[in-house]
């Protein structure tokens, strides 16, 4: 068994259903806000911050924001052992975005109960 | 562990090996593989303008206006919200393809061939679709 101390499962295995149940959770909520703003051409603030209001989207948007995390943690670190082979260049870039995936997480948990 | 001597053996054998990529003639899965994780890293960084324009929609009525503006009139803004929904539909779509090979739909030489071209076109319906919308 191959084993490594940066991907998010510790296990390629643990990552690999990761990847899916995010990915599953990713599909249906971009798949809901296309929908949503598709069918709302004239949508105005009062309807939109109304919705972004509500407890069930808080926690569908909570949720995706978490799937988001853990979906590009895997991949990205996934591309960046692939192709980034120094060792140093590898772990620098992997800080800054492990560093990008916090900023993201909290500015989103920000947007939706700072208001 | 058998598994890693195996590995040892073929990287040290004298067997010519071809590892410049330039010269390699990709087939179609391949590169609707690279382009799988090429959309993925796009996404990440788009990222930016994801929650900037949610982060601001939600702040206020003069944030969810500026917004709305840029959407409608400023061609950068239309530019970005293209590119990221063309990035995005390309990503669900090879993301489909891939749940379908977990649970072993076409997993062969023909079906593989055949689910990269469906992903192709699908994605360019959908790119297509998504300029439509922006524009």
């Amino acid at each position: 068994m191959v084993t490594n101390i940066t991907n998010l499962g510790r296990s390629g295995l643990s990552d690999w259903l990761l990847q899916r149940a995010s990915a599953i959770v990713l599909a249906l909520y971009s798949l809901f806000l296309v929908g949503y703003l598709l069918l709302n051409p004239g949508l105005d603030y009062a309807t939109w911050s109304g919705l972004f209001a509500q407890t069930w989207m808080r926690i569908f948007s909570l949720l995706a924001f978490v799937s988001l995390a853990a979906h590009a943690w895997v991949g990205l670190w996934t591309v960046t052992t692939d192709y980034l082979k120094p060792t140093g260049i590898r772990v620098a870039t992997q800080f800054i975005i492990i560093l990008a995936i916090f900023v993201f997480l909290v500015w989103g948990i920000q947007v939706l109960w700072g208001a | 562990m058998a598994g890693q001597e195996s590995v040892y053996r073929a990287v040290n054998s004298k067997r010519p090996v071809n590892l410049d990529l330039s010269t390699i003639q990709f087939p179609l899965p391949a590169l609707t593989s690279i382009v799988h994780r090429i959309t993925g890293v796009i996404l990440f960084i788009g990222l930016i303008f994801g929650f900037w324009a949610l982060d601001a929609s939600l702040s206020s009525p003069e944030g969810f206006a500026a917004v709305k503006d840029a959407l409608a009139g400023n061609f950068l803004a239309k530019l970005i919200a293209w590119g990221l929904l063309s990035a995005l539909a390309y990503h669900f779509v090879a993301g489909i393809k891939h749940l379908l090979m977990d649970v072993d739909i076409g997993v062969t030489l023909e079906g593989g061939i055949k689910k990269a071209q469906i992903t192709v076109v699908a994605s360019a319906v959908l790119i297509i679709l998504a300029g439509v919308w922006v524009w």
